[in-house]
């Protein structure tokens, strides 16, 4: 290394220093990769700043405390906020998690533990992969033909509730499945070795000893949940009021903002700024608890 | 065990009663159950998808629908080629701004970032995958969209010559925002599973050019771009993948042209913008050519993914031989990092 930075100091030195052609390619070569590097934080920083810029101007006490109206030609003061959307988003995703954690951990357990090297387990594994390719729209368009087509109903909160569950389950599985099989070997074969049960020593070895790991992992396919439009737009569909029976139609904020975003109304666009900042608030929240807790995490 | 009402029995006392057996047979037997009926729902859900998609494709044929290339709902005639190349040109899009970019974030990160400032660097990246797709469209659209349409005529004006870029007004949405916007969405993805694979480079090989003269360049060009060349190129095929099934902000920034775009800064339409902007009052031959459009688009990311998980798995099992980072802990470990990013 040395060497480039005393290209010709001594004279001794001279004949191995780095010829000028290729210190300037290295420098060319490092300047492109350290530029692309502050290219790909613009937007970051774009998005942030103009998230920031319009979505604090919409927020107000009311915008978090009225339902959107739906008036929107006559006062922008009678468009209200986004009550319905964020309760709708938290009942949405309070659902979609109940179901997605336990079978996704249930499947992480079985794969680790009793699945493992097996064919069937390779099989299984590669579903979960396919799961996670699967675009998100697609899992709306499940959810409808089997809980729409299927049963003759109309939309519902729990109907966008199992289209979350089916894109969160493989974020689940495949975290779950690496901090499971951090734990070591010994930690099992102790606890089978004093007497315990394969059950006992799941439930109370290996659940316990991997529960900080998994939960980063179960954090981040809630933020993930949390931000998805597309798969609750034929599931859940969209109403304004605030609406706790998770059989009827269900507002969201992602969707809210969507239906906002086409709106020709000024204060209507800027009610979806203020909601997109509501999102991404939240979502952001969730990923600094998740990288808090596996900073504390002794196997992640 | 019949003489289990016997204490001890002709069991040994070390051995467990049948009884006490049954909640590890249950966990058992009820775990691998939950497994199956994963693999099952997704095969009823396919063939579903492909039951509901039938008289689309009845209608027209399967060749008639993907290479028809007019999208017109009310003379009812579905095809889908405008569907199928837009989303083939905004992720391609996406790849080419994209994958760069990432790749020139992993490599800083790895090679010449100070060590500092690595952490809060590969944070920062991450924080673009946190964005929802929704916030990334309104943003596209007010934002991005206005601000680039002067440069973007200007490069349409100079390239008029080159047919496709070249000439023709630029409209709001058009291919080359929603490309722009899937460059940014699939960035954290492809730059973290290029900085995953890139740390594995042995650093013997890394001190090796250092040591035979060559400069940090030089080394980065011998020594580590080759290593990982197969770990990348699976990183952006699954970029490809998430921008092929990215929906809400295309479907934003893209417009809804029922061809095929006269120009890359003109209107146009992809297979999953077309679901989210019709199915809510698609009805009977409309709403089965819709289904039709999500089994395509299914079928696409499948293949893409597919091809993208043999190039991982082969990278890392090429790292696996010649490293001693443990091969049995590694593909996993990418997989994850690429759902959670």
């Amino acid at each position: 290394m040395n060497a480039h930075g005393a290209g010709g100091a001594s004279p001794a030195l001279a004949r191995f220093a780095v010829s000028r052609a290729r210190r300037r390619r290295d420098r060319l070569a490092r300047g492109l990769i350290t530029a692309g590097t502050a290219i790909a934080l613009i937007p970051l920083g774009l998005v942030v700043y103009y998230l920031l810029h319009k979505g604090l101007g919409a927020w107000s006490a009311s915008f978090f405390t009225t339902d959107p109206t739906g008036n929107t030609f006559f006062k922008t003061s009678s468009i209200g906020g986004v009550k319905s959307a964020i309760l709708g988003t938290v009942e949405i995703v309070a659902l979609a998690s109940a179901i997605a954690i336990p079978i996704g951990i249930g499947v992480a357990v079985w794969l680790v533990e009793y699945g493992r090297d097996s064919a069937f387990a390779h099989v299984v594994r590669f579903f979960v992969d396919v799961l996670t390719g699967v675009p998100s729209i697609v899992f709306g368009l499940f959810i409808y033909i089997v809980l729409i087509v299927g049963t003759g109903s109309s939309y519902a909160g729990y109907k966008g509730s199992f289209a979350l569950s089916l894109l969160m389950l493989p974020v689940v599985i495949r975290s779950a499945e690496v901090i499971l099989m951090l734990i070591p070997g010994a930690l099992r074969e102790s606890a089978l070795a004093l007497g315990a049960p394969r059950w006992k020593v799941i439930a109370r070895v290996v659940l316990p000893t991997a529960l900080p790991g998994m939960v980063t992992g179960v954090l981040l396919a809630i933020a993930r949940a949390s931000g998805e439009t597309a798969p609750l737009l034929f599931t859940a569909a969209t109403t304004r009021n605030t609406d706790f029976n998770l059989s009827h139609f269900m507002n969201s904020l992602p969707v809210q903002i969507y239906n906002d975003v086409t709106s020709p109304t000024t204060a209507v666009v800027n009610r979806a700024w203020g909601a997109a900042l509501a999102l991404v608030t939240m979502i952001l929240l969730l990923n600094l608890i998740a990288r808090l807790v596996s900073r504390r995490s002794r196997l992640a | 065990m019949s003489t289990a009402a016997l204490p001890g029995g002709d069991r040994s006392i070390l051995e467990r009663s049948p009884f006490a057996r049954l909640p590890d047979r249950a966990l058992k037997y009820g775990l691998t159950a939950l497994a199956a009926l994963i693999l099952a729902l997704i095969v009823y859900f396919f063939v579903r998808l492909f039951a509901e998609s039938e008289p689309a494709f009845a209608h027209q044929g399967v060749f008639g629908f993907i290479f028809g290339n007019d999208w017109d709902v009310s003379g009812e005639k579905f095809g889908a080629l405008p569907l199928v190349v837009g989303t083939l040109i905004t992720s391609g899009l996406a790849l080419l701004i994209g994958v760069p970019v990432a790749v020139a974030t992993a490599l800083y990160a790895n090679e010449l970032c100070p060590l500092r400032l690595r952490p809060a660097l590969t944070v920062l990246v991450e924080l673009l995958a946190a964005v929802p797709s929704v916030v990334y469209g309104l943003w596209g659209i007010f934002f991005l969209a206005p601000k680039l349409q002067g440069a973007e005529q200007w490069v349409a004006d100079r390239l008029s010559f080159i047919p496709f870029i070249g000439g023709g007004a630029v409209t709001i949405p058009n291919y080359f925002i929603a490309g722009l916007i899937l460059a940014i969405m699939i960035l954290p993805i492809v730059s973290a599973i290029s900085r995953e694979v890139m740390a594995t480079v042995p650093s013997d090989q890394k001190e090796a050019a250092l040591g035979l003269g060559a400069t940090r360049w030089e080394m980065i060009r011998t020594a580590v771009l080759p290593y990982c060349r197969a770990g990348i190129v699976g990183g952006a095929m699954l970029g490809l993948g998430r921008a092929i099934g990215e929906t809400i902000a295309v479907t934003i920034v893209i417009g809804d042209a029922p061809q095929l775009g006269k120009h890359l800064f003109g209107q146009g339409y992809s297979l999953a913008a077309v679901i989210a902007n019709e199915f809510g009052e698609a009805q009977g031959l409309h709403r089965s050519a819709l289904f039709a459009a999500g089994l395509v688009l299914f079928v696409l990311t499948l293949l893409v993914n597919a091809l993208a998980r043999v190039l991982v798995s082969r990278a890392s099992r090429v790292r696996g031989r010649s490293s001693t980072v443990s091969a049995a802990s590694q593909p996993p470990s990418i997989a994850g990092a690429a759902a959670g990013a």
